[in-house]
């Protein structure tokens, strides 16, 4: 008896499982493992390491402060992008997805330049005193590049399905610009913008290549959690860098978690 | 993430709604100068520094030795993952069966996961002190920091790519026509070759193009499995980063600008099968 309409479950389910295991559940599983043999404590030290500390501080304030921007700024660029025509939207449209086709080294070493002291956007900053490259600034910078698709794209379709009746029936009413955003336009797209800023956000905590030629990493100031898994790895301490690898993997999968219930909750 | 692959089914659902408003207002310049920093203001950098001394660092023999293990990486990883994307996105599409979610769930993974360690587990795996990395070396095959290694990390890092878009898009076609076409005594092969490579060819095609770009773009993982013997186990992105730390920027930006025109052909691509996708097959 067969159980299904179409023929091939057995054969593409068995590969895809097969597939998957071999390439990222063996392999995913090899830090779970490694970190299993290390004790309780000797975990702790190097988890709770002032210079992990201050990684994570790094990582994950800038990631979030990143993410915020985009909230706002991506949904500022979704709006336009919906709403207005211009010269050069479908252009500008077109390259909101750059950030997630380049290569992040070539992101990298084109965001150093740009903001370093001789740089098209650093030297204005340097003359004002502020030191946009080899610094928390130039993270936050290279971050929000990275994140940029994300909000946009999650916010775009849900603006294109809202019905300008909605505001202009609010405004026939008497709302005032800021009424009829706070109370039609928000509640409409808030789901949208929060898993776009989730995406953003959790992308940006594991990114490396477009970080590391911006950030000067310094150990405790400038230095991003994946750039100390490396430092461990090139002086070959395996346990620490999967003790960080661990912590950073649950971080990651918690944050997978949220989004999937976020989208469920957007789709509504 | 899920949403990572920004998929074509959400991107192409909208752009139809004709009620813009016009040019102008400082909206419209704010969102233009946001853009214009932070996306079109590198964009016209990399261009800019890659002319500043011509195109002769591209002819190296150590970028042409990048290139060539790029192009090789690509050429495996790619119909390696776009095989996987047609047997998930049959198998997650067409059947209901228990654990299907948690299957979905687990495809995302790698893009949940630092591209650093992504780099670390194949070290671990595959490294002289792993039991199965000596068990190789004995055998004369070395598998971190070496060709095998590179391509390992590549396949994980894209891994979801085409089957992400793949299951998209064949989840909104659903599966009566193949049903059709098994119920008229089609083989299952038939069926797949005639029915539904044709009704997923754009999706396909896209989730290839998209596979491409981050499998020739990968920079994280591939820098920590690479061991960055130079002319040996440097592909294009490891090979920037080597001409730039040697100040050499002209060069670094001329190898660069070739990446970032593979950017811009993934873009214009997808831009390309959007405006195809809506008209029949």
């Amino acid at each position: 008896m067969k159980r299904f309409a179409l023929p091939g479950f057995g054969l593409s389910t068995g590969f895809t499982v097969l597939y998957l295991g071999l390439l990222v559940l063996i392999p995913l599983s090899t830090v779970v493992v490694n970190t299993l043999n290390l004790s309780w404590p000797a975990f702790w030290a190097i988890a709770s390491a002032p210079r992990a500390v201050a990684s994570y501080r790094l990582t994950f304030g800038a990631s979030l402060l990143a993410a915020l921007i985009n909230g706002v700024a991506g949904f500022l660029v979704a709006w336009v992008l919906v709403r207005y025509r211009f010269p050069g939207r479908r252009f500008v449209d077109a390259l909101i997805d750059l950030p997630f086709a380049l290569p992040t080294a070539v992101a990298g070493i084109t965001l150093a330049t740009l903001l370093g002291p001789r740089g098209w956007i650093g030297a204005p900053l340097a003359q004002a005193g502020i030191a946009a490259a080899f610094s928390p600034f130039g993270i936050v910078v290279a971050l929000t590049f990275v994140g940029l698709p994300f909000v946009v794209r999650t916010v775009q379709p849900v603006l294109e399905d809202l019905a300008p009746e909605l505001e202009e029936a609010a405004a026939t009413l008497g709302a005032t610009a800021g009424q009829t955003f706070r109370r039609v336009l928000l509640p409409h797209v808030l789901p949208a913008a929060i898993t776009g800023l989730a995406l953003a956000f959790a992308r940006s905590i594991g990114e490396y290549g477009s970080v590391i030629f911006v950030a000067g990493n310094m150990p405790m100031r400038t230095e991003i959690t994946p750039l100390l898994i490396v430092t461990k790895l090139e002086q070959f301490d395996y346990a620490g860098a999967n003790a960080l690898a661990l912590v950073m993997l649950v971080v990651s999968f918690a944050l997978l978690l949220a989004i999937n219930g976020l989208q469920r909750w957007s789709a509504r | 993430m899920s949403g990572a692959v920004v998929s074509l089914a959400t991107a192409a659902a909208g752009r139809r709604r004709d009620s813009r408003r016009d040019a102008g207002g400082p909206l419209v310049l704010l969102a233009l100068a946001f853009v214009g920093v932070l996306v079109i203001a590198p964009l016209a950098l990399v261009f800019v520094e890659a002319f500043r001394k011509g195109f002769a660092a591209i002819a190296e023999p150590d970028a042409l030795a990048a290139i060539r293990l790029t192009l090789l990486t690509a050429a495996i990883v790619v119909p390696l993952n776009t095989l996987f994307g047609l047997a998930a996105g049959w198998a997650l599409t067409r059947f209901d069966f228990r654990g299907k979610s948690v299957l979905l769930t687990l495809i995302d993974l790698p893009f949940a996961v630092s591209p650093v360690i992504a780099g670390l587990l194949f070290i671990q795996l595959f490294g002289t002190r792993g039991p199965l990395g000596a068990w190789l070396g004995e055998r004369g095959l070395q598998v971190v920091f070496a060709t095998p290694g590179i391509v390992l990390a590549t396949l994980f890092v894209t891994f979801p790519f085409v089957a992400r878009e793949l299951i998209a898009f064949m989840e909104t076609q659903g599966r009566e026509q193949e049903e059709a076409a098994t119920v008229l005594g089609a083989s299952g092969w038939q069926t797949f070759v005639r029915v539904t490579l044709p009704n997923i060819k754009w999706g396909l095609l896209y989730g290839v193009i998209l596979c491409n770009a981050r499998a020739m773009g990968e920079f994280g993982a591939v820098s920590v499995v690479s061991g960055h013997v130079r002319g040996e186990t440097n592909t294009m992105p490891l090979h920037v980063e080597v001409l730039y730390n040697e100040y050499q920027l002209s060069g670094a930006f001329a190898v660069a600008s070739l990446l970032t025109l593979l950017a811009l052909v993934t873009l214009a691509a997808r831009h390309f099968i959007e405006s195809r996708k809506g008209e029949p097959s």
